[in-house]
């Protein structure tokens, strides 16, 4: 296994209430490995999609990322870029695909021009020579009958065949760290299943990292190697697939799994979480989970460090020391 | 057994575009000849994806759209041809709650006085301290703080917010109520919550719920019979546990296949349709699944003859080849 990417202590600020400052990101770890898929999950207000923003320093203003935070790529560390360099990573070297692609793409312009865009901003090549990639990375991305779609306009084309162009648009720069942010969240389930079905093998043939963010566990499920859940600006478990899927041990993780309606199985009332997500202003001190958590641990006002629980699986909870 | 709730009959609502070239323009052919029945104390869901025509009906069943014909009977009322008054009247029995509950509320009404609303419109209450009792009772109901009358939309999260939308449906003491995706834009664990709400009103309440949505394993938390729709036409239909353990439909089948389950030792075959889905202004001829189908026994049939709706095994299906099983292998 290679990694191709590490994020380490990733923490984000932004301005709270009278001076203080909130970290909706707070000290976020992992690492991406050539051709494999790291899912990220979490709900609304996690964190995830934010840590997606920081890995490429898009943090959106007045936000910050904070001293100590690292995102590496090889040997370079992406957070101490400035101007051409950060530019020349962006896209080429790691690409990124966001959840509506419809305000991704430019309505002005053609899908043509805006793949050859990325094409000629990183490679020394034809206007000729650009088009013909566009379309093999059209066809690539199963889009039919390529050379016609290059002259559609975004609003000519379904939304799958957007999400299929946002893609191929990330491709261009053949990047080797793919970022798709809820790639999926705003297709109907047999658009959804095509496109995954796309992201999957482009990861094969061009040994692609991918990190897949996402709210979905079923998505995860089929699609990832590795699962690393996150709730209140945190990485609360983290798991080889399979592990997580067998033996959910973070409370947090547990209530998800609770929440998920099933196809198959017996039929029961599903069990939530109680409560909200709270905002970050208002985390509780110790641990995040403590004020929705089933459990009462003595310790839970302490915050605690991700502990092993099994070969590869962590979680931030008191309980992997054993039942108190 | 008694008559159902609501009867709806070959439900047509095609949309025509407005504007100087209008008239070249074929009309959208959002529901085309939709029939089913809701029971007292039911719930069915309307299943599909984005175009199919879901909501279209819902809406058009409690005339918030005009239909373009068609019959509703809702406890021996004819919906469609009622007048403004006994219309009015309906409309305290057939409530509706929406996907996005933040546009469907004013955000310079107080939540109090937005569930308020219809016990005003529908003068329920004798005296303001009534109606304020009520508002207060409803939003226990719903898993809110009475306090939060006070509060306005904008300071609630998203589940808080269909909460609220549906304690404002519950405040006409309705008999029915279309969920029109009511769960669809909130987290799996805020979503998980108001399913578990809207059982147990249905239980307490005695309520029928037409409940629209696109996602197979939600529809089966709540639902006891399922109508999958596709391109304006119903498909299939059947008892929920029918209907997704022994799909007779290919489109059924290939919506099952396409929901992710959270199980990675269940990963089933997928079925991966090809194409995207026709237009419903220009709908295929015959079967309008023919272009994306896979059944291995598709036919020359499936183009000319349109496929009515009959019983297959625990289901009815409108596939003429519904007796084989399409196989799942097959792209």
């Amino acid at each position: 296994m290679t990694t191709l990417l590490e994020v380490k202590n990733l923490r984000i600020s932004f301005p709270g209430d009278a001076g203080t400052r909130v970290y909706p990101v707070d000290g976020v770890s992992f690492v991406l490995e050539r051709g494999r898929t790291l899912a990220l999950v979490g709900e609304s207000g996690s964190g995830k999609s934010l840590t997606a923003l920081g890995m490429l320093q898009l943090v959106p203003a007045p936000g910050r990322i904070e001293p100590g935070s690292v995102v590496r790529l090889g040997e370079t560390d992406i957070l101490a870029l400035k101007g051409e360099s950060l530019r020349r990573i962006r896209g080429r070297r790691i690409a990124m695909i966001f959840q509506d692609p419809m305000t991704s793409l430019n309505p002005v312009f053609t899908v043509e021009s805006q793949i050859t865009e990325v094409v000629h901003a990183h490679f020394d090549v034809s206007r000729g020579e650009a088009r013909d990639r566009a379309a093999a990375l059209l066809e690539e991305v199963g889009i039919p009958d390529p050379l016609a779609r290059l002259k559609a306009y975004p609003h000519q084309l379904s939304g799958g065949m957007r999400q299929r162009v946002m893609i191929a648009i990330a491709l261009a720069g053949q990047p080797e760290v793919l970022i798709a942010d809820e790639p999926t969240t705003a297709l109907d389930v047999t658009v959804q299943a095509q496109i995954l079905e796309v992201l999957d093998g482009l990861r094969e043939s061009h040994g692609m990292a991918v990190l897949l963010i996402t709210h979905d566990l079923g998505i995860v499920a089929g699609r990832a190697d590795r699962v690393a859940v996150m709730y209140a600006g945190q990485i609360v478990e983290s798991a080889p697939t399979a592990s997580l899927f067998a033996r959910p041990s973070h409370p947090y993780t547990q209530g998800l799994f609770g929440s998920v309606p099933r196809l198959t199985g017996a039929l029961g009332r599903l069990s939530p979480i109680p409560g909200n997500v709270p905002p970050p202003d208002a985390w509780p001190s110790g641990c995040r989970f403590r004020t929705r958590c089933p459990i009462v641990h003595p310790r839970s006002e302490q915050a605690p460090p991700l502990l092993p629980v099994g070969p590869d699986h962590l979680i931030r909870c008191w309980l992997a020391e054993g039942p108190e | 057994m008694s008559a159902p709730l609501l009867m709806v009959r070959d439900l047509v609502k095609h949309y025509r575009s407005e504007g100087l070239f209008a008239r070249k323009a074929p009309p959208v052919r959002a529901v085309d000849g939709v029939s089913f029945e809701v029971g007292r104390g039911e719930t069915l869901a309307l299943v599909g994806e984005s175009g199919c025509g879901k909501s279209s009906v819902g809406r058009t069943i409690i005339r918030l759209q005009e239909p373009t014909s068609g019959e509703a009977i809702f406890d021996g009322e004819p919906v469609f041809q009622l007048a403004r008054e006994p219309l009015r009247a309906l409309r305290r029995r057939m409530q509706i709650i929406f996907q996005d509950p933040y546009s469907s509320l004013n955000p310079r009404m107080t939540v109090g006085d937005a569930v308020a609303e219809g016990i005003e419109i529908h003068r329920l209450a004798g005296s303001k301290a009534e109606r304020n009792e009520r508002v207060a009772s409803l939003l226990e109901e719903v898993g809110l703080d009475a306090s939060y009358a006070r509060r306005y939309p904008h300071e609630f999260s998203g589940g808080q917010r269909q909460r609220i939308g549906i304690a404002r449906a519950l405040a006409v003491e309705p008999s029915f109520i279309v969920c029109d995706e009511p769960v669809s834009a909130l987290d799996v664990s805020v979503q998980a919550q108001v399913l578990n709400l809207l059982r147990d009103l249905q239980e307490r309440r005695g309520l029928s719920y037409l409940f629209i949505a696109h996602d197979l394993a939600v529809v089966r938390q709540i639902a006891q019979r399922v109508a999958v729709m596709y391109l304006g036409h119903i498909v299939e239909t059947g008892p929920t546990e029918a209907l997704l353990s022994d799909p007779r439909h290919p489109y059924t089948q290939a919506l099952l296949s396409a929901v992710p389950e959270p199980d990675p030792s269940a990963q089933r075959e997928r079925i991966v349709l090809t194409g995207d889905l026709p237009s419903p202004s220009n709908p295929p001829p015959g079967c309008r699944f023919h272009t994306r189908c896979f059944h291995p026994l598709r036919s020359e049939r499936c183009r000319t003859e349109v496929p009515v709706l009959r019983p297959v095994h625990q289901t009815e299906a409108a596939c003429h080849y519904a007796e084989t099983p399409a196989s799942p292998l097959a792209r």
